[in-house]
């Protein structure tokens, strides 16, 4: 193993990693956003609502999430969509994570007891003061983990980017390898950088998940 | 204030789970302060009766009337909310389950209506929840989760949060049956003294003992109809009808 070379592009490889992590940071903001909405939809009362939701969710889950960036990067210009790679990176991955989100979320609101609700109800609460105060305080707590999970997927699913050819992680290592000939070298070092952000979230969900907790 | 003898008022309730016909033409008036039990084995329809009082099952078909207004009037979706919030802020309910929230203590369970919906001042709530829990001997665990208390504390605190509404009825829908048997007493007492005070009561119990202890009057429901009705003396030693005799016995051995 040519530790020397490691060394010597490892500079590059980091500021890639800061590419994958603004991704994944806007990535999440958007999946978080979009999860909301679709989660909203999914539990309104109104039908043609929840089948937008369930249309939203089966769509972007039922579909390589490459392939719904190849649409909406090199498809997107035939029907009037311009964006650059990394805006297309970033809704694109956005949008889809929103779908597993929605799914998280929603589990999350209805695992709370019904019980809640009619006791909100009962002392004259609406529906939706029932739901900001009683269900969704007790429906968050229980979303960080799953949510976290979301999280990891999601700062993986950023290496597809590099298919249509934003800088960050994965696609660095494609660029070294192609000028060093070493593949070993070059995908184990945007493998550990991989592990160390996901290790680093994952410690940070797990420290929001005993903070939030009841007691 | 002029004395209404119909205070709450059933009018031909009747509801259906699609072709199961849970209540079946019930009408009923209890008047202001009376208490009112009601008994009989699971999916008698009882429970639905309760919960139809504050439409928390709407009926299909009949009227609930409250104090000369009616609950479950036909209004469109925001007026009939709006309507029913108002309605529902007037009528206290204990569940069997206590539904107390878990990420509140038990001041904020007993402040969060009143400040939200009555617009209580943060020092006016916390005088109104010493009030209330200290009335239903839970003052001391003012500043504890749900978690941290026994069923029967927990059920207490419940009662002291419907309280806390200043309600004109208060509905106990099987309020002691997930109680292990000695906690049931503690809330009871409760109970009790609600009754000493004369609050309106419509209480969903398993317990005759306590049934005949407290209530004016007892209903013994079977199938979607009130059976029999009376006195709680009448009722429990002299019922005239076949179906409460039976349940009577079977419950009174069951107990033994």
């Amino acid at each position: 193993m040519d530790f020397e070379l490691m060394l010597k592009v490892y500079p590059f490889f980091l500021e890639a990693a800061w590419t994958t992590i603004l991704l994944s940071v806007l990535t999440a903001i958007l999946g978080l956003t979009c999860g909301t909405l679709g989660a909203a939809a999914r539990l309104s009362r109104f039908a043609a609502l929840r089948f937008l939701g369930a249309a939203y969710v089966s769509l972007f889950r039922g579909t390589p999430a490459l392939i719904q960036l190849f649409i909406l990067y090199f498809g997107g210009p035939q029907i009037g969509i311009q964006l650059d790679a990394f805006e297309a990176g970033v809704i694109g991955l956005g949008i889809n994570a929103g779908a597993y989100m929605t799914e998280t979320i929603r589990g999350g609101v209805i695992s709370i007891d019904r019980g809640q609700r009619e006791a909100a109800r009962t002392l004259g609460l609406s529906s939706w003061q029932a739901t900001y105060k009683i269900i969704l305080p007790q429906a968050a707590r229980l979303m960080v983990r799953p949510l976290g999970v979301n999280l990891n997927m999601l700062i993986k699913a950023t290496a597809l980017v590099a298919a249509i050819s934003v800088i960050e992680l994965t696609y660095t290592a494609q660029r070294y390898i192609g000028s060093t000939y070493k593949p070993f070298e070059m995908f184990l070092l945007a493998g550990v950088l991989y592990m160390i952000i996901i290790y680093v979230v994952g410690r940070g969900v797990a420290w929001l998940d005993r903070k939030v907790q009841i007691n | 204030m002029t004395e209404q003898t119909d205070f709450v008022e059933i009018r031909h309730a009747q509801k259906s789970f699609g072709a199961l016909e849970v209540l079946k033409d019930i009408s009923l008036s209890v008047t202001r302060g009376q208490i009112v039990g009601i008994i009989g084995s699971s999916g008698s329809g009882k429970s639905t009766l309760l919960r139809a009082i504050n439409d928390l099952d709407p009926l299909t078909g009949g009227e609930i009337w409250l104090d000369g207004v009616q609950v479950n009037k036909s209004l469109p979706h925001r007026q009939y909310e709006k309507h029913i919030n108002e309605m529902r802020q007037q009528v206290g309910m204990v569940f069997q389950h206590f539904n107390l929230f878990p990420h509140m203590t038990a001041r904020e369970n007993v402040t969060m209506a009143p400040k939200m919906l009555k617009g209580l001042s943060q020092a006016a709530a916390d005088k109104l929840a010493e009030e209330q829990l200290d009335k239903v001997g839970m003052l001391e665990r003012i500043d504890y989760y749900p978690s941290q208390l026994s069923g029967g504390q927990k059920q207490r605190v419940a009662i002291a949060r419907a309280l806390a509404m200043k309600p004109k009825l208060m509905l106990f829908d099987e309020a002691t049956s997930a109680l292990d048997p000695e906690l049931v007493e503690e809330v009871n007492l409760v109970m009790k003294r609600l009754a000493e005070e004369h609050m309106t009561m419509i209480i969903v119990t398993h317990e005759m003992d306590f049934a005949a202890s407290v209530c004016d009057r007892v209903l013994f429901m079977d199938k979607g109809v009130v059976v029999e009705e009376g006195p709680p003396a009448t009722m429990f030693k002299h019922p005239t009808k076949e179906r409460t005799r039976e349940f009577l016995r079977k419950h009174i051995e069951g107990a033994k």
